[in-house]
């Protein structure tokens, strides 16, 4: 393969340039920025009581979604997701430009699947109480589902409904699979670009933690934050993550393409690696994540860390077994101001890593465990975790441009 | 030397194994058999009670076992038997060490209705059950499994470990062109010099009541239950929507260096990948075709070939109404004349749609037609319809020259997706 190497050309470097946040926290840029130097919270403890949600910040859809009967066609996650699209977009400064929308590539991590609850409880309800004839599911589901309900729970409708409203049309491709869909939708995103297969991406995911079938496919594995919120890193020893609403999206183009187009760059996306570890023994996360970390390329003695460590266990003690071997490197996590918003976790991390280089700053811990130390310096790396609750591992490296 | 080298300077990506499953059989002689003899697989449903429905037929698959019933895990099982015979035929790696990243199609996971039925039961309320009176037992373990297997990443997990495939495995989404974009992921990796070597598989088990009902909310089912093996009509005037399917395909893909170095039998050339997406509506193509047009000539593109080269085409033709009309538009745009020559056909004639897995269900019987040299027939094909004049090899299979395929997967969401396939290298 030697001379494969010898003939591949150099990688493109690529920059992010567009970038898209609604979540608990705020929305905006700007806003975010200063929601994260205040150390701010949004924490819902009673809606959904025993269980701690971190609640949509209120957003004006119509914002970037204008048409009504397109909201409609959505659910939540659906609409958070167009939305960010269409921040991340407008960040770009290319909103509305339909020759660069249209040869945009998009890959969107996504779940999907919410339901109607009042039809479900309601089944529910009448086959305790004995209806419970062949046909009497059928009978309910034809009458009581909402024909649109089926595309705004389809997990690729969140592409759909991006490329209905935005424009973003160049190709389209949805992954599933938690957070390390998140990790592989920038991945593969990036190793396009770098390989010249595509100049312009939009990349992002969105979730909405404000759902009871949610939380209870999560209650099913104890794995939801109850009663007293903790930071992330205080969770221990039981663990848990605090579901959370939002969306991230970025815009990922090659220098070039960003270049010919006089866009100014948040960041470099330098590299993204992802792997499977089995977690059948201790220790495996913290192993997959040292070769991650071995996989990214330089690591200078001042990087900044980002950490994706969903709370849970033993998820969060392997990463911050992982994270000890590299004290000298400020770290912050995003589940404790973000809550766990899985898919768009990864995506929120590199958000928020080319948001500080862009502006120099470290936002500031929010932790009293001292895992989080200060940071005064302007960071130039920041590298970006993603740990799966339940599997994936990923890591990313942002760097500033000079 | 061999080229190994496309006319574009990348590596030539290669098929060195191939499996099926499908409402026909399982593995690719049966299913071949099958379908060369014109023979359906769609029936009436047994699988649940059909009381009320306006289509009671599909391909399910109830040759694979599953008790109780779930969709997912028939998916995963559908997955396994495919991959086995991929895997096999292509002598690669060893057993449970693929060496190469996995990238799989899948249906989007859901909880579905047994569990959902099985957590009221214990929640021992008998009157009103809603989702706090479902929460208050969820926890504390007795149900983990359901996290597990629910989770939408469960059956690349699953199948990774199985295989040993390397890397983060992909579960890809693109509706019905979810199979077609598994295989384009697979090509893109190996065309970046990644890996020498993918596994792309896409798996369907979606026939259930509630999947079933959603497309019929949406008009998209043909209702002709009666009988079932008639119901889908592709590219006919009497067509009235698609039949639910299952199924899988799995394609063993490498470089064509890393596949020649180790001896390996070449099945096929994976020639090229085209997509577009369209932003006209949820369900319906853009009215002009542009995106599907822009697809095709992505794929050509891609391919380096002119329509003139393209000998068969295996469509979509999932025998909606829409879809047919669509079809036959973006393909006479970019074919021009040619389009009422060549031989279009529909293997969702015979083996139903099986959503996500159709692309690569498609991909492996376009390969054994190139192998055979023998198109399969569009069936149930008896009136034709005058405002699509395509040659869709009616009702029997034909022998022909085939060098190059081009294989369609269209899906709601504006998903459009196709590959060409070619026998040797181009």
């Amino acid at each position: 393969m030697a001379d494969m190497e010898k003939t591949r050309a150099e990688p493109v470097e690529a920059w992010i340039t567009g970038i898209g946040l609604t979540t608990s926290l705020a929305e905006g840029l700007d806003a975010h920025w200063d929601a994260l130097a205040q150390r701010r919270i949004n924490v819902d403890a009673t809606t959904f009581a025993p269980y701690l949600v971190h609640p949509l910040a209120p957003v004006i859809f119509d914002q970037q979604i204008p048409k009504k009967g397109d909201q409609r066609q959505m659910e939540a996650w659906q609409r958070i997701g167009t939305y960010a699209a269409g921040l991340a977009l407008d960040s770009a400064g290319i909103k509305g430009n339909t020759d660069i929308l249209s040869k945009m590539d998009m890959i969107v991590a996504a779940g999907g699947g919410e339901r109607d609850l009042a039809v479900d409880s309601a089944i529910l309800s009448s086959e305790a109480q004995g209806n419970s004839s062949p046909g009497y599911l059928n009978e309910r589901l034809v009458n009581d589902l909402r024909p649109t309900l089926f595309l705004a729970q389809l997990s690729n409708l969140l592409a759909g409904n991006i490329a209905i409203v935005h424009g973003v049309t160049g190709s389209s491709r949805t992954f599933m699979g938690e957070e390390a869909a998140g990790v592989d939708a920038v991945r593969i995103a990036l190793a396009r670009i770098a390989a010249g297969q595509s100049d312009i991406a939009l990349v992002g995911a969105a979730h909405n933690g404000e759902r009871k079938d949610q939380l209870m496919l999560y209650e099913f594995g104890d794995f939801n934050l109850k009663d007293t919120f903790q930071p992330v890193w205080a969770r221990e020893p039981k663990g848990g993550f605090a579901l959370g609403s939002g969306g991230a999206f970025l815009v990922i183009e090659s220098k070039a393409h960003a270049q010919a187009r006089s866009a100014k760059p948040y960041a470099r996306l330098t590299n993204v690696v992802s792997d499977l570890a089995r977690r059948q023994h201790p220790g495996e996360i913290t192993a997959t994540l040292d070769k991650l970390w071995s996989k990214l390329g330089p690591v200078h003695s001042d990087a900044a860390i980002i950490s994706g460590a969903p709370g849970t266990e033993p998820a969060t003690a392997e990463e911050r077994a992982f994270l000890r071997q590299h004290p000298e490197h400020p770290v912050r996590a995003t589940a404790t101001a973000f809550g766990q918003i899985v898919e768009a976790q990864f995506p929120l991390g590199i958000a928020l890593a080319a948001l500080s280089l862009s502006h120099g700053a470290l936002f500031p811990p929010n932790d009293p465990t001292g895992v989080e130390i200060e940071m005064s310096a302007a960071p130039t790396q920041i590298v970006v975790t993603g740990t799966g609750h339940w599997r994936g591992e990923g890591m990313a490296l942002v760097e500033a441009v000079r | 030397m061999t080229v190994t080298r496309d006319k574009f300077g990348r590596p030539i990506v290669v098929v060195t194994g191939m499996g099926v499953v499908t409402s026909l059989g399982i593995g690719k002689t049966d299913n071949w058999a099958r379908l060369t003899a014109g023979e359906s697989g769609i029936k009436t449903i047994t699988r649940f009670p059909t009381e009320g429905l306006k289509s009671t037929m599909a391909g399910a698959i109830d040759f694979v076992p599953v008790e109780p019933f779930s969709s997912t895990v028939l998916g995963e099982k559908l997955a396994d038997i495919a991959t086995e015979e991929a895997v096999a035929q292509a002598g690669i790696g060893s057993k449970g060490d693929f060496p190469g990243p996995l990238f799989l199609a899948v249906a989007p996971v859901e909880l579905e209705w047994l569990p959902r039925q099985d957590v009221a039961r214990a929640s021992g309320a008998n009157t009103a059950i809603d989702y706090d009176a479902l929460l208050r037992v969820a926890g504390g373990g007795r149900f983990a499994p359901y996290h597990h297997r629910f989770m939408f990443g469960s059956v690349a997990d699953h199948l990774a470990d199985s295989f040993g495939t390397k890397g983060s495995p992909i579960s890809v989404s693109t509706a019905c062109a979810s199979g077609a974009s598994a295989i384009q992921l697979g090509v893109e990796a190996i065309r970046r010099g990644e890996t020498d070597a993918a596994l792309c598989v896409a798996t369907d088990g979606s026939v259930n009541p509630e999947a079933l009902i959603r497309f019929s909310l949406l008009s998209a089912l043909s209702t002709q239950n009666d009988p079932p093996e008639a119901a889908v009509k592709p590219f006919a005037k009497n067509r009235d929507g698609f039949v639910m399917a299952e199924g899988a395909g799995a394609l063993v893909l490498e470089s064509l260096e890393a596949a020649t170095a180790r001896g390996a039998t070449i099945l096929g050339i994976v020639a090229g990948c085209g997509e577009l997406a369209d932003s006209f509506h949820r369900t319906r193509s853009s009215p002009d075709g542009k995106p599907i047009v822009g697809c095709v000539k992505n794929a050509l593109a891609d391919a380096g070939l002119g329509v003139d080269q393209i000998d068969y085409i295996n469509a979509h033709g999932t025998g909606t109404p829409e879809n047919d009309k669509m079809e036959y538009l973006g393909i006479s745009t970019v074919f021009g004349e040619r389009a009422k020559t060549i031989p279009v056909s529909s293997n969702k004639s015979m083996v139903g749609h099986t959503l996500s897995a159709a692309g690569a269900v498609e991909a492996v019987f376009s390969l054994l037609t190139l192998e055979h040299q023998r198109i399969p027939p569009t069936i149930n094909y008896d009136v034709p319809d005058p405002a699509i004049p395509f040659d869709v090899v009616p009702n029997v299979a034909r022998d022909a020259r085939v060098t190059a395929v081009m294989s369609n997967s269209f899906g709601f969401g504006g998903q459009n997706a196709s590959l060409i396939l070619t026998r040797e290298p181009i």
